[in-house]
């Protein structure tokens, strides 16, 4: 299972910090410190891969990928295949990259909590339920979509685009 | 959308999302000019209904312009007084509200605490609203776990909103269950989680598998009963319900592979359907059919297809169709490779697929890209088990990757290397081992490594003058981190030496190996334990072979309980070797002459805080104060391996006692045979049920007051004078003794009958005991003593000295003759018999010695019993060898030789291989090689090794690692029963190496 969902600047400062089993603040805060510092220890062209064992205890590893001024950081156990959790990532940032229409660093910012959405549709309780980065965006439109309707306060010129079935 | 248009940084479409400085640094300044821009459009709302006002986006600008940790800490400080004050305001708009929550989380992900908004987030989980629902219900899965005191407001809430007609708010209400439910609450919403598996929308039913897979993982027995819903689900219409059921399965076939062997031509089916791209294009990615589900199956397949030969010749045609189709120049094709690599070397061997997994795997190893190499060196771990000739190809490859800067591919590679180890390879291996560790810091990985070493070093060693070399330097290095045992391991090995008929080999052994800690002794910092092996060789052999004066290794194990004052055990190891040099010059007939460090040494120890410095210490003073003779029984010179017979029965008491009762001391009666045993030991039975009920009694104190009534025995007597009863541990039963024999015979004979029960445990011996002896053999040394009722006296008067040397003041003068006739003989004066007494713990050779043991040395009565076995016996003793003795620590030819000739044989062989460092050629001789060189061996590790050679190796390797038997207890037991056999363990030792070298 998926153990941790973490997006961290290049200056080590938390966008996205999302732990699939309960940690005190403390504890959060301490690994993500923990990750940043193994990762900006990393050369350039090595792999994505790290030995997480030593940060997050028995049978976890690390993938992480380098994008702009970010760091996607995923962690779990054996479960997980290395290079489709490389491929995850990939998912997840395509997706956030449709929702934002060229994403970047302040989106990820302000849209705190429609960047939880999306990753629950992704990853549910630590377990990938989706990974069609087409469909997660439907679902999160819909959830817009419904979100603003049971809204008083309609503020939205829906900048969507439609939702079409599978 | 101007702003948008500068904004993009990153397109995450491959080429185009390699970093560049130049695009960063252009971000960064961009980034201030955006902030006001984008602001501007959020606060418009373009986003779709992700609101932002204009505070928060204040909030995040001056956290990201803030220049220190402090100034960021300052501003979110004053961000939670903020929303403090506003949360309580009354008749917030809910758009507000759920501002203020996002507000809170995002100050929680900074580190901050915000417990006093969780409340409000509760609050907001009630609310109609889908838009605050769902904000609510995200705030509380991030801010509370399962067992927060709030929970219990939200359960409710749950149960509602899962049968609500909106599937968005039963989605929340699912993710909310995942993370919040606990054990105690899962039967409360259980219910409408079953009902929702039918549920028309495919995500709810989705989720709702997933919810019920985070309940087996929780609490396997609260949906064992649902089991067959996964299975139901696997057939669902909807291909990504199917994937979703995969996970849940995955895990329970973990557990249990074999109730779930029929679904094996399910998952076959399914994986054929998926690869062959029977599902719709929605669940391509990167023109693959489903490669996430295809990951998933396979990981089942080779859970179910493992040694099971007929399961796994259903999936030949399939995981081979799927080598056949998969795209290898895609990521996610080589993940889904990488998976039918794993699934083939899991499941029962195929020749063919083996061969495709073989060039999958040349294939990742030659690739550019680290990943892939990773991949590839993890692959090759796993099948290197099945075909072990495939590791010979890639040599170059493997060696490139344990150059590579990459650290994570470095490991990944030393992992390899490990399971690929034998004998023949193990020195390479393990000095290549060695100097990776030396060159991190990181701890963990460092104690790993250096278990690591250790083991492949029991396991495999040549040579025990390599082996000991080896041990060094991981003590050296990571010698705070690896286990105790090894150390004992070790010295173990440097007493036993080689085997039994080469003395001079083993005294060879012995003084290089004092040599090198005398050298290794001047360098600063060294770890205890290596100390702790350092002080015992050299208090053991520091001046066997007389080339080093006594003065000169008391003076070096004095500096070294100097220099390290703040550890006890060292210190208490220094002591004993102290003593034990002393012992030898004496016994030696040489006159002995305390250094003055060490006499100042010694008064600082009398006066140590430790008890068990303090024995020493006094030990060692007791012991220079015999004569030579004494001495050298105490203390016999080279004696480690000895066995130490124990005479339970104490037949050299016989005269002893004949002479007492001559002068009219009352015989010792059994104590079946004496009276008002029974109805105390029945109040002791009842008072030990209910101390072990945990009730309160009423009733405490009426049976002891019986007890007292109870006529004096005419045991009494003969209990308080000279007939071994038992004497218990601790000091009130002892302060019986003396004090009130009526009670005391009673209670020491229910005392006796308690611990046969074995009761011992509860009356808190235990508790003294710690503070003597370290080692585990504790309890069976108790257990020897107890058992034994005519030996328990002798084992317990002297048990109590040990745990307190101070209580011997308590000691009857009895008691001290009975002591003088055991340590003494009955002709010595009380005051001699004392001192011989006291110095009864250390005058054996071990340096946490044992009471039996050294008093049977004295007693000398060869019958043997089982007794408990001395501290370096734990592990089997099966590190032998009989390699030839070499000076390992004086010549390194010895451990030189090999290497040499393994870069020579590289020369011969392989031509290719000469490139990169020819030590590790070792590893990958040609075939040609091993026929050159058939004598030295080391060449015959990957060069020739047919199927069959690896499983004999593994075999022998895994019967060494079981008799090695890490568990304790066990060593134990079967030293024991050798002893008991009446063999000596050195010469039961079958020779491991000599098995691993055919």
């Amino acid at each position: 299972m998926i153990k941790a969902v973490m997006v961290m600047n290049t200056q080590g400062k938390s966008r996205l910090a999302k732990f699939y089993e309960y940690l005190s603040v403390e504890k959060q805060q301490e690994l993500i410190r923990g990750v940043f510092s193994v990762l900006c220890s990393r050369a350039e062209n090595v792999s994505n891969f790290i030995d997480a064992e030593s940060i997050f205890g028995q049978d976890s590893r690390l993938v992480y990928k380098h994008f702009a001024t970010l760091y996607f950081v995923f962690v779990f156990d054996s479960s997980e295949n290395e290079l489709a959790v490389l491929d995850l990532i990939q998912v997840f940032v395509e997706t956030l990259d449709k929702c934002f229409q060229n994403v970047c660093e302040l989106d990820i910012v302000f849209n705190y909590s429609k960047i939880h959405t999306i990753l629950d549709e992704m990853v549910f309780g630590g377990q990938v339920v989706e990974t069609s980065s087409s469909e997660i965006m439907k679902a999160v439109e819909e959830i817009s979509k419904l979100e603003a309707a049971s809204n008083a306060i309609s503020l939205i010129p829906k900048s969507a685009s439609g939702w079409r079935s599978r | 959308m101007d702003a948008k248009s500068y904004a993009i940084c990153f397109k995450p479409s491959s080429s185009a999302l390699k970093r560049s400085n130049t695009t960063r640094n252009w971000y960064r300044v961009a980034k201030l000019e955006q902030l006001k821009t984008i602001g501007r459009e959020l606060t418009k709302g373009s986003q779709g209904g992700f609101y932002q006002s204009k505070e928060f986006l204040d909030l995040v600008k001056s956290i990201g312009e803030a220049r220190s940790k402090a100034e960021e800490d300052r501003i979110v400080l004053s961000e939670i007084e903020t929303l403090k004050r506003r949360i309580s305001e009354p008749d917030i708009p809910k758009r507000k509200m759920k501002e203020y929550i996002i507000r809170l989380v995002y100050v929680e992900m900074l580190g901050h605490d915000a417990s006093f908004g969780y409340i409000h987030a509760v609050k907001m989980i009630h609310d109609d609203s889908l838009l605050v629902k769902r904000t609510g219900y995200l705030a509380v899965t991030l801010f509370l776990n399962e067992d927060h005191d709030l929970i219990i407001l939200i359960v409710n809430t749950i149960q509602k909103d899962l049968k609500s007609d909106n599937y968005l708010v039963v989605c929340a209400a699912l993710n909310a269950v995942c993370k919040l439910i606990n054990e105690e609450t899962i039967p409360a919403v259980l219910p409408q989680i079953v009902e929702l598996l039918a549920h028309p929308k495919e995500a709810v039913r989705k989720k709702a598998i997933m919810a019920l897979h985070r309940f087996y993982q929780k609490s396997p027995s609260s949906v064992s009963h649902l089991v067959s819903n996964f299975r139901k689900r696997l057939c669902d219409n909807d291909p990504g319900v199917m994937g979703a059921t995969l996970c849940p399965l995955f895990d329970l076939i973990t557990n249990d592979v074999n109730s779930y062997k029929d679904l094996v031509i399910s998952f076959v089916s399914i994986l054929k359907q998926v690869a062959e791209r029977r599902l719709p294009k929605a669940y391509d990615y990167h023109q693959m059919p489903a490669p996430f589900i295809q990951i998933k199956l396979l990981k089942i397949l080779a859970l179910l297809g493992s040694s099971d030969k007929q399961a796994s010749e259903n999936m030949y045609t399939v995981v081979g169709d799927i080598f056949r189709k998969c795209d290898s120049s895609s990521n996610i094709g080589n993940a889904v490779l990488y998976e039918c690599i794993c699934c083939v070397s899991s499941i029962y061997p195929n020749p063919k697929l083996l061969e495709s997994a073989a060039d999958a795997i040349s294939r990742f190893l030659k690739s550019d890209s680290h990943n892939l190499k990773y991949m590839g060196i993890d692959a090759l771990g796993r099948l290197i088990k099945i075909s072990p000739e495939i590791a010979e190809q890639h040599q170059l490859a493997v060696i490139d990757c344990l150059e590579d800067p990459d650290d994570t591919l470095k490991r990944k590679t030393f992992e390899l290397l490990y399971k690929m180890t034998k004998s023949t390879n193990v020195e390479v291996i393990v000095d290549r081992m060695i100097d990776y560790m030396n060159s991190i810091n990181d701890n963990h990985y460092k104690t790993e490594i250096a278990s690591r070493c250790v083991e492949l070093a029991e396991q495999f060693a040549p040579s025990n003058q390599w082996f000991i070399q080896t041990m060094n330097k991981v003590f050296e290095h990571a010698g705070d981190l690896v286990n105790i045992k090894v150390a004992h391991n070790l010295m173990r090995l440097i007493a036993e030496g080689f085997g039994e008929d080469d003395d001079t080999a083993d005294s060879q052994l012995r003084s290089s190996a004092v040599e090198s800690y005398l050298h290794i002794l001047g360098e600063p910092k060294l770890p205890s334990v290596f100390l702790q092996v350092i002080c015992w060789v050299l208090g053991e052999y520091g001046t066997a072979d007389g080339k080093y004066s006594a003065s000169y290794i008391t003076g070096k194990l004095c500096d070294v309980a100097e220099a390290y004052s703040n550890d006890e055990t060292v210190k208490a190891y220094a002591v004993t070797a102290l003593m034990k040099i002393y012992a030898f010059e004496i016994a030696a007939g040489r006159k002995v002459d305390m250094l003055p460090e060490c006499h100042s040494l010694m008064e600082e120890f009398l006066a140590s805080h430790s008890t068990d410095l303090q024995q020493r210490a006094y030990e060692l003073q007791a012991v220079i104060g015999l004569d030579a003779h004494a001495v050298e029984s105490i203390l016999p010179s080279d004696a480690s391996c000895e066995d130490i017979e124990v005479d339970k029965a104490l037949s050299f008491l016989n005269d002893y006692i004949q002479e007492a009762i001559e002068k009219g001391a009352q015989p010792y009666i059994p104590e079946s045979e004496r009276t008002g045993m029974l109805n105390i030991s029945n109040f002791r039975n009842q008072d030990h049920h209910e101390a072990s009920s945990h009730g309160l009694r009423f009733e405490a104190y009426e049976l002891p007051k019986q007890t007292v009534q109870a006529r004096i025995p005419p045991a009494s007597l003969a209990s308080t004078e000279l007939v071994p009863v038992p004497e218990p541990m601790y000091p009130r039963e002892s302060y019986q003794t003396t004090t009130v024999p009526s009670v005391s015979s009673d209670a020491a004979s229910t005392e006796l009958k308690l611990r046969l029960d074995g009761v011992q445990k509860r009356w808190g011996r235990q508790t003294h005991f710690p503070s003597t002896s370290t080692s585990n053999s504790t309890s069976l040394k108790t257990v020897n003593g107890i058992t034994q009722v005519d030996g328990s006296n002798t084992a317990n008067s002297r048990t109590r000295e040990t745990y307190d040397s101070r209580k011997q003041v308590e000691i009857s003068p009895e008691k001290q003759k009975l002591a003088a006739s055991l340590f003494g003989g009955p002709s010595k004066t009380e005051k001699k018999s004392a001192t011989g007494h006291k110095s009864s713990k250390p005058s054996s050779h071990m340096v946490k010695s044992h009471a039996p043991k050294s008093s049977m040395e004295v007693a000398s009565e060869k019958t043997s019993v089982q007794q408990p076995p001395d501290l370096l016996d734990f592990g089997e003793p099966t590190v032998k060898s009989t390699a030839p003795s070499l000076d390992p620590f004086k010549d390194l030819e010895g451990l030189l030789e090999p290497t040499t000739q393994v870069s020579s044989a590289v020369n011969h062989s392989s031509t290719a291989a000469v490139t990169k460092s020819p030590d590790i050629m070792g590893l990958y001789t040609e075939t040609t090689a091993g026929a050159h060189h058939k004598d030295s061996d080391i060449l015959s590790g990957l060069s020739n090794p047919p199927m069959t050679n690896m499983v004999g190796g593994t075999t022998t390797m895994q019967v060494a690692q079981s008799s090695k038997g890490p568990n304790l207890k066990d060593s134990l037991e079967k030293d024991a029963l050798v002893r008991q056999m009446g063999v000596t363990p050195s010469s039961q030792n079958p020779n491991l190496f000599k098995d691993i070298l055919g």
